[in-house]
């Protein structure tokens, strides 16, 4: 049986679209309204609030919580304290990408991880060697993201202990009478927070937030508008732009940290006291240079694309929901050279925009590459040229 | 003292047009000098912060017809050019019934085969043939006008490919062109169409502007016009630019100064300086001479060529034809601040319908009953009104809570019969608030202050000539290769160095920039000559 949120009740009722999608065995909503860049408009604009519960929930507690963190993530917790929050990915031995998630540090030896795919089972394998309990406590929590310029006014009303949280911080607070976690974190690539509820609590902090929003403009939105802002904040998502190693039939479906524009999270990683899994191997990919890709970001200017269309009788009518599929690259000499994972039509931008991954050598920004585009039932290239990641971001993000 | 300024080009006027011209020169390496008359930039798209927390947008309100390639061209996103989405469009009737148009073509089906079965795919067809339309005048409106009046071969070649454009098309397309370039709107909406509301909703965005009404000829050409524009590439849709039009006109400003463009406030400029029938540079009201080969004015007609330039210095049937260009404007603005969210009792507590334009006309007859007003020197006893809720798409634009709403009205015609505007004024002002209030019953309690802003005011703040929001009516024989005048369509003067970038050149007026854009092309390729 498909399973529902414990906001659910409410986001029922908001959701004029009927729109609902499956994530994770909950219903999750596609949009709430009739158009998603509406949903988007307001999540840059004013506020959005996303509801994340089907994220899987882990504490990592024990005396040996930091030791076995820092052996299985990529990136070092050591330098993590008490009241901060790291983005992450753990690899396999191969060095490969097995997932991402944000690690919250909440004690000197307690962590709570969040993650899109279910890692219960590989973390108690890799746990038995530790003094550390691991529990999934995927189901004593809601989760809600409130992102955009406005979040931190609508926030700041219910409780100011928000008021001075640094991006990546986190705090424990009380909304009413419920004790939330509220982290600064999100996927929006802008201003925003991430709020734990306990799962009994949620619909009345959820409403409390939404009547302090209502000033603010504050809206719901889905997963279409979420990919959206993150596509734009350059945010890397399972599924899109990387498969788990684990599951992968073959290495080009596998991807290394570097490959995946992840390298900056290896900071340390010649330090020897730290030997995490999978460190080896991408010691040896970058002694080498083995990497086979890296990750860009891509843009059409909108002459290019409008002229496509117009020479072949059509009108042009961008569209900011994310392509489904993947997006064939090529060299300015029809060399195929890498694909990009997301594309859209960015508002934002005013352009067309994607993530992609391309051979290291096309990989400097600036480089004219061409974009495959279907007009007419034909492939056809538009021009474009390769960017930098992100392509939003504001000051507020971190101000 | 004059030489000390020494500029290769000098902008009259920081509106929206002045400032692209400026940037592009700027961009292309010009030292380029704005004088603009007001303490602020942006002419007709200005936003004013009237009081504490609520941004009015003066005069113009909406963005569509402003050119991508400006966009693109100049980098706008990096100056901060943000256009927000307009989800919605609301039209209430005087049954307490409405239209309600949103982003779901497919919901809008459902939304119209309320009013009408038959309308569901009559406003598809008209969607789709305005939209071959469209596509085939396109070229046309994004080029300069070939001078047709010309013998110069390179003139020739450009008229050679008018030809072949116009040769090129469909039969279908062509004629529903010259129909809706000649014809009235309410003609050309009665083969498509059979509900009133859906049709007084197309008849009233045709009339926006110009001192026609539904049923007058001409406002099939001006529906067109307006047609043009886009947001996100999305064909004839509008949005509303972050922080207002001047929100907009700020990042022009940004993207001047960035390029090397000076902008220079509160410097009126009083008259053209020539010497041997060339531009040498211009005059201020207060006596500040500033010296520059070039000069380009993005005012309107009237005042470049009877004002700024000395009449006796042109041609006299070039002036004579200037004389004749009409501008009669009609348009008013009555901005509100608002305490709370007007409420429509059909929708209880809904504001869905807040996200787009509002717009008052219930029927193609109460529009052209407004507009019988105008035709005698008077304004409408029932106005047509555009509004917008701009605080619903952009929450900085209003304390929270509260709300500002700007209404385009019409029909006010500047020259009023036996009286004046202001005498008028707040009469004026009391029937717009009284046909909202008739709509949104709660509309008089929340009104905390309100703005009026009527032709004469338009053309003191703005010197929009009797206050014509176009710079110059949208008639045929004042469009395109006779904009403004025959033979002057290229955005130069009868003086040499003497360059015209306002609306009232091709392709007119609206936050559209394609005048500053072309102004600018040929500037660069006559100073490279
Ligand atoms: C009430 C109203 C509502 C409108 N609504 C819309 C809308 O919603 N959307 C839309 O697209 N268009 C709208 N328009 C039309 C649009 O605003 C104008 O067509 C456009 O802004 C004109 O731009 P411009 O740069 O050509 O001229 P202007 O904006 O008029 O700029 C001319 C500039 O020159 C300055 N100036 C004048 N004389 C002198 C002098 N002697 N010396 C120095 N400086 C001088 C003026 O102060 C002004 O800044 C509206 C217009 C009005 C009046």
């Amino acid at each position: 049986m498909m399973r529902t949120t414990p906001f659910h009740p409410r986001l029922e009722q908001l959701n004029h679209a009927h729109a609902w999608g499956n994530w994770s065995g909950y219903l999750s909503a596609l949009k709430y309204d009739l158009s998603s860049k509406h949903e988007y408009f307001s999540v840059r604009n004013a506020a959005g609030f996303f509801d994340t519960s089907p994220l899987h929930k882990y504490w990592l507690r024990g005396p040996d919580a930091e030791r076995f963190c820092s052996h299985v993530f990529a990136r070092d917790v050591r330098a993590l304290r008490p009241g901060r929050a790291q983005y992450q990915v753990w690899c396999d031995d191969a060095g490969f990408v097995l997932e991402d998630g944000v690690i919250f540090r909440t004690a000197a030896d307690e962590f709570f991880l969040t993650a899109a795919e279910p890692n219960y089972g590989y973390l108690t394998s890799l746990a038995r060697r530790y003094e550390l309990d691991v529990v999934d406590a995927t189901e004593d929590f809601a989760s809600l993201a409130v992102q955009g310029p406005r979040s931190r006014d609508i926030l700041r009303a219910l409780t100011p202990d928000i008021d001075e949280l640094r991006y990546f911080g986190l705090t424990h607070t009380k909304i009413g009478d419920t004790e939330v976690m509220v982290s600064r974190t999100g996927f929006s690539g802008d201003l925003g927070y991430e709020l734990v509820i306990p799962a009994d609590a949620a619909l009345e902090v959820l409403d409390a937030i939404i009547a302090a929003g209502e000033p603010h403009l504050l809206r719901p939105y889905g997963e279409e508008a979420l990919n959206m802002v993150r596509i734009e904040a350059g945010l890397p998502l399972l599924g899109k732009e990387f498969t788990s190693s684990r599951y992968a039939y073959t290495d080009a479906h596998r991807f290394t940290p570097d490959e995946l524009g992840l390298g900056w999270l290896l900071k340390g990683i010649d330090d020897e006291s730290r030997p995490f899994i999978g460190r080896e191997a991408i010691l040896r990919e970058r002694a080498t240079g083995s990497s086979r890709w890296r990750t860009v970001g891509v843009a059409i200017e909108w002459r290019d694309y409008y002229d496509l269309f117009a020479s072949n009788g059509l009108l042009a009518v961008p569209d900011e929901i994310p392509v489904g599929w993947e997006t064939m690259l090529y060299s300015a000499k029809g060399k195929r050279i890498g694909y990009a994972t997301s594309f859209m039509y960015s508002p934002y931008a005013q352009r067309h925009i994607g993530i992609a991954r391309v051979r290291p050598k096309f990989a400097e920004i600036g480089t004219e590459i061409q974009v495959e585009q279907t007009v007419n039932h034909e492939y056809l290239n538009v021009r474009g040229h390769v960017t930098g990641l992100p392509f939003f971001n504001p000051e507020r993000k971190v101000a | 003292m004059a030489d000390s300024h020494a500029y290769d080009v000098i902008v009259i006027g920081a509106g929206h047009n002045g400032l692209t011209n400026a940037a592009y020169l700027a961009k292309a390496g010009q030292r380029v000098l704005v004088l603009e008359q007001n303490s602020l930039v942006g002419g007709a798209a200005i936003t004013e912060e009237l009081r504490p927390g609520f941004q009015f947008t003066t005069f113009s309100y909406a963005l569509s017809l402003l050119r991508p390639e400006i966009i693109a061209e100049l980098d706008l996103v990096r100056y901060g050019f943000n256009p927000l989405y307009m989800r919605s469009h609301f039209a209430p009737m005087d049954n307490g019934d409405y239209l309600l148009l949103g982003p779901d073509d497919a919901v809008n089906r459902q939304e119209i085969a309320r009013h009408s079965k038959a309308d569901v795919d009559g406003m598809e067809r008209f969607q789709h043939d305005t939209s071959r339309v469209r596509q085939f005048l396109r070229p046309l409106f994004d080029s300069i006008p070939p001078n047709v009046f010309s013998k110069d071969p390179q003139d020739a070649d450009q008229v050679a490919w008018l030809l072949n454009h116009l040769g090129g098309a469909d039969t279908k397309v062509i004629h529903d062109s010259v129909r809706l370039l000649t014809g009235s709107i309410k003609d050309f909406v009665d083969d498509y169409l059979e509900s009133e509301i859906i049709k007084a909703t197309i008849c009233s965005a045709a009339c926006v502007g110009i001192k026609l009404g539904p049923m007058s000829p001409g406002t099939g050409m001006n529906w067109l016009y307006l047609a043009m524009g886009e947001h996100d590439g999305h064909s004839g849709s509008w949005s509303f630019h972050k922080g207002g039009n001047g929100g907009f006109t700020q990042v022009l400003a940004r993207a001047a100064t960035a390029y090397g463009a000076e902008i220079r406030l509160n410097s009126a400029v009083s008259h053209l300086l020539t010497k041997h029938g060339e531009a040498r540079g211009v005059v201020l009201r207060d006596g500040t001479e500033f010296r520059a080969p070039v000069v380009v004015s993005s005012l309107d007609p009237r005042r470049t060529f009877l004002q700024i330039a000395d009449p006796r210095e042109l041609p006299s049937d070039f002036v004579e034809t200037i004389e004749r260009f009409r501008f009669q404007g009609v348009s008013s603005k009555v901005n509100f601040a608002l305490d709370g969210i007007p409420r429509y009792p059909a929708l209880g507590d809904r504001t869905d319908h807040l996200l787009g334009f509002l717009n008052f006309a219930p029927t193609v007859e109460y529009m052209e009953r407004a507009y019988d007003a105008a035709k005698y020197g008077w304004y409408s006893e029932h106005p047509y009104i555009d509004a917008c809720i701009q605080s619903f798409m952009d929450p900085d634009m209003a304390p929270p809570g509260k709300h500002v709403m700007s209404c385009y009205v019409m029909y006010t015609p500047h020259e009023l019969k036996s009286s004046t505007w202001a005498e008028q004024r707040e009469n004026m002002a009391d029937r717009v608030q009284a046909t909202v209030n008739r709509f949104f019953p709660n509309f008089d309690d929340l009104v905390l202050q309100r703005e009026v802003v009527t032709p004469d005011i338009i053309e003191e703040r703005t010197g929009l000539s009797e206050g014509n929001i176009y710079a110059g009516e949208f008639f045929p024989h004042q469009m395109y290769f006779f904009r403004p005048a025959p033979g002057y369509s290229d955005y130069r003067t009868p003086i040499e160095g003497y360059y015209q970038c306002g609306s009232g050149t091709h392709p007119g007026g609206c936050v559209i920039g394609a005048p500053g854009r072309f102004a600018s092309q040929q500037i660069i390729k006559d100073t490279r000559r």
